[in-house]
C-alpha cells in the first residue's frame, strides 16, 4: 500500500508536469458558429413550419416545411492577410432542430482577425460524389447526371399559386449544372463565401450567424414561386437566381 | 527515487491490476461470445455504422436465442402466432397479404413492414408511424397486441421459464436463467439486427460485378431525374444502399384520412398521413404495398406517382406534378422504372439459412 501511494503521487507529478507543458498553447480557443433563423424580423423555428405565415417579396404567401443547408471551411483573415482555414462542414437542419451549431475540430489563436466566412455548400474541389458517409447516410446527395456532389440547401414548402391553390416548392441549391446526363457542363459557380467581416477573437467564442430566409426570394431577383417552384435542381437559371440572392442572406446576430 | 526503483513500482503495481482483471474474468461462467454484425462493403463505403446499443451488444448465444424466439409461436397466447408469421422469410419478412390475421381473427389496419438492414435506422423509429424508439422496444409490442399475438408478458415469461431449453439459453446468452420481456425484448433484437439484404443485382453492380440492362440503366436515370421519377429525395441513391431515408412523408394516397400515421403519436395534425418511407429493397417479395397495402403491385405504385396523386393539407412538398396527378411517366419509362426497381431485389437474403427455421 505504502508503494501505491508513492507511485498516486508520482503519477500526479507527472499530470501536472504534462498541463505545465500545454501552455504554448493556451491562446488557442474554440469558435461555434450557431445559426438561427428568421423571416424578416421574427425568428424561425420548426414550430413556425407548416403553415402559409409568410408572403416574399413577389407577393406569394408560403409555409415552410424542411429546411436544411450545409456550411464548409469557416476561414479566418487576419490583418496582414494570411488565412487560417478550418476544415470541416455542418449540416444545418432545421426541421429537426439538429447541428445549429458546430464547433470545428481545429481551434484559432486569439487576436484580431480583418474577417470570418465560411462557405454556403462546398466548393467543387470538395463536393466529391459520394464522399461523406455522413452525408450520404441523410441523402443528401446530387444525381451524377448533375455532376453528383451534394445539395447546399433544401428548402421546401407550399404556396398559394396564381390560382389560389395550395402548391408545393422545393428551393433547392445545388452546384448548377446544364446538360444533364454523363457529361453535365456548369456553367457557373453557384457556392459562395460568406463574408462576416472583423471580429476580435479574444476566448472560446460563439458566433451567432443569422440566416434571413425571405432574402432567398427577395434581392436581386423577386422570386415568384408560380414561375419557378420544384424541378429547379436541373434548371441552371434558377440555381444561378438562387447564388445571386443568397448574397444577402446571411449575417452576424452576435458575438458571446 | 532512482528510475530503476519507479520501474518497479510500476511493474508491482501493473501486474496486481492485470491479475485483478483474471479474477474478475474467472468470476463469469457464462461469457457470451462477440459476434459483430457483419457490415457489407457498400454500407462500410458509404454510410455511417449500424446502431447497436451498448447495452446489448450482439452475441452468438444472444443472436441464436433470438431467432428460436422470433420462430417460435410460444410468444402468442395459444401457441400458435410466432413473429415469423407476419413476418416470412420468403417474403423478406413482411406479409403476403394486406392485413396480418391475429390469434383471434382479428385483422390490423397495417401492412406488416419488411425488416431488413433495421440496424441503419439512424432515428432508430420503428413502426410506419414511428411509434416506438428503438429495435428491443418495437418488440414488446406485437405480443401484447389483442389483434396479434393476444398475450401477456407474465404468461410469455412464464411458459418461457418453464420450457426445458430456455432457461439455458437464456443463461448463456445473458448470464441468469431467470427470463423477462427485456430479455427476450433483446435477444430478437439481437436476430433481426443480423437481417442484412445487399446482395442484390444492383449491389453487385456498384461493385463492378455486374451489369445493367438497358431497361434497368434508364430505369435508374428516371429515379434520380427531379424533373421524371425523382424518387432519390426519399428513396436515396446510389451512395445510400438503403434507399430510404426511414423518415416520415405523406406520398399523396388519400385527400383525407382515416389513419393519421405519425399524427397520431405526435398529436400534430401537420404529421397527419405521413407514414415511413419503405425501403426499395427486395419488392419483387415484398407485395403488397404501401403502408396499408393497397397497392397489389409495384405496377399499381408506380402509376400512383405518375397519375393517382391526391391532393391534402399535409402532402409532402416533394410530391411533384400534384396538380396533374403526378409526374405522368410514359409507358416505357414506367416499364424501365420497374425493372430498375426490380434490380433492388435480393433472393440470396431471402435464401440464406442463417434466417430460415428449415
Amino acid at each position: 500500500m505504502k508503494h501505491f501511494h508513492t507511485l498516486l503521487i508520482l503519477s500526479l507529478v507527472i499530470l501536472f508536469g504534462c498541463n505545465s507543458d500545454s501552455d504554448d498553447t493556451i491562446s488557442s480557443v474554440n469558435v461555434t458558429m450557431a445559426f438561427s433563423h428568421y423571416w424578416e424580423d421574427m425568428q424561425v423555428t420548426n414550430s413556425d413550419f407548416n403553415t402559409l405565415n409568410y408572403t416574399n417579396d413577389k407577393g406569394n404567401l408560403l409555409s415552410i416545411e424542411r429546411l436544411r443547408y450545409l456550411i464548409s471551411d469557416i476561414e479566418f483573415t487576419k490583418t496582414n492577410g494570411e488565412t487560417i482555414l478550418l476544415e470541416g462542414y455542418n449540416l444545418v437542419d432545421v426541421t429537426n432542430q439538429t447541428n445549429l451549431s458546430f464547433t470545428p475540430y481545429q481551434k484559432i489563436l486569439t487576436g484580431t482577425y480583418s474577417n470570418v466566412s465560411f462557405v454556403f455548400g462546398f466548393v467543387n474541389e470538395k463536393n466529391i460524389d459520394g464522399a461523406y458517409n455522413d452525408l450520404n447516410a441523410v441523402s443528401w446527395n446530387v444525381p451524377l447526371m448533375l455532376g453528383g456532389g451534394y445539395h447546399y440547401m433544401q428548402l421546401d414548402g407550399k404556396f398559394l399559386n396564381s390560382n389560389n391553390e395550395s402548391q408545393g416548392y422545393n428551393y433547392h441549391a445545388i452546384r448548377a449544372a446544364d446538360n444533364p446526363g454523363p457529361n453535365p457542363t456548369f456553367p457557373q459557380d453557384t457556392f459562395f463565401r460568406v463574408n462576416l467581416g472583423a471580429i476580435t477573437i479574444a476566448a472560446d467564442t460563439e458566433i451567432s450567424v443569422a440566416m434571413h430566409i425571405e432574402e432567398w426570394f427577395k434581392n436581386p431577383y423577386s422570386w415568384d414561386l408560380n414561375v419557378y417552384n420544384q424541378m429547379l435542381m436541373p434548371n441552371s437559371e434558377a440555381q444561378i437566381l438562387m447564388y445571386q440572392n443568397g448574397q444577402n442572406v446571411f449575417s452576424i446576430d452576435r458575438i458571446n | 527515487m532512482t528510475f530503476k526503483r519507479f520501474s518497479f513500482l510500476v511493474t508491482v503495481f501493473a501486474l496486481g491490476t492485470a491479475s485483478c482483471n483474471n479474477e474478475s474474468a474467472e468470476s463469469y461462467i457464462n461469457t457470451p461470445t462477440p459476434s459483430p454484425l457483419q457490415i457489407p462493403k457498400l454500407f462500410q463505403d458509404l454510410i455511417l455504422d449500424p446502431v447497436i446499443p451498448s447495452n446489448n451488444p450482439q452475441t452468438e448465444e444472444g443472436i441464436s436465442l433470438g431467432k428460436k424466439l422470433f420462430f417460435d409461436p410460444i410468444l402468442s397466447a395459444n401457441n400458435t402466432l410466432a413473429c415469423a408469421s407476419c413476418h416470412k422469410t420468403p417474403n423478406a419478412f413482411t406479409d403476403d397479404t394486406r392485413f396480418s390475421d391475429g390469434i383471434d381473427g382479428l385483422f390490423g389496419n397495417r401492412n406488416s413492414m419488411p425488416l431488413f438492414n433495421l440496424a441503419w435506422n439512424y432515428d432508430n423509429k420503428f413502426f410506419w408511424d414511428g411509434r416506438d424508439f428503438g429495435l428491443a422496444n418495437q418488440v414488446f409490442e406485437p405480443i401484447t397486441n389483442p389483434i396479434e399475438m393476444h398475450s401477456t408478458w407474465e404468461a410469455v415469461t412464464d411458459k418461457l421459464q418453464k420450457h426445458p431449453e430456455y432457461p439455458e439459453l437464456f443463461n448463456a446468452a445473458f448470464g441468469t436463467r431467470t427470463i423477462d420481456s427485456v430479455l427476450v425484448s433483446k435477444a430478437i433484437a439481437q436476430f433481426e439486427r443480423t437481417l442484412i439484404s445487399a446482395n442484390s443485382k444492383f449491389d453487385k453492380f456498384l461493385l463492378g460485378n455486374a451489369t445493367l440492362t438497358p431497361e434497368e440503366a434508364n430505369g435508374f436515370n428516371i429515379f434520380m431525374d427531379e424533373s421524371k421519377g425523382d424518387c432519390f429525395h426519399c428513396h436515396g441513391s446510389d451512395n445510400n444502399p438503403l434507399w430510404t431515408d426511414n423518415k416520415f412523408h405523406n406520398n399523396g394516397l388519400d385527400t383525407t384520412f382515416s389513419d393519421l400515421g405519425l399524427g397520431n403519436v405526435t398529436g400534430d395534425p401537420a404529421d397527419n398521413g405521413k407514414f415511413k418511407t419503405p425501403s426499395l429493397r427486395n419488392l419483387a417479395f415484398t407485395a403488397p404495398y404501401m403502408h396499408d397495402g393497397r397497392f397489389e403491385t409495384i405496377e399499381d405504385v408506380i402509376n400512383h406517382y405518375s397519375e393517382g396523386l391526391q391532393n391534402s393539407e399535409t402532402i409532402d412538398p416533394l410530391m411533384k406534378k400534384v396538380d396533374q396527378r403526378g409526374v405522368q411517366l410514359s409507358s416505357q419509362e414506367k416499364a424501365d422504372l420497374k425493372a430498375f426497381l426490380l434490380s433492388l431485389s435480393d433472393p440470396d437474403f431471402i435464401k440464406n439459412p442463417d434466417f430460415s427455421n428449415l
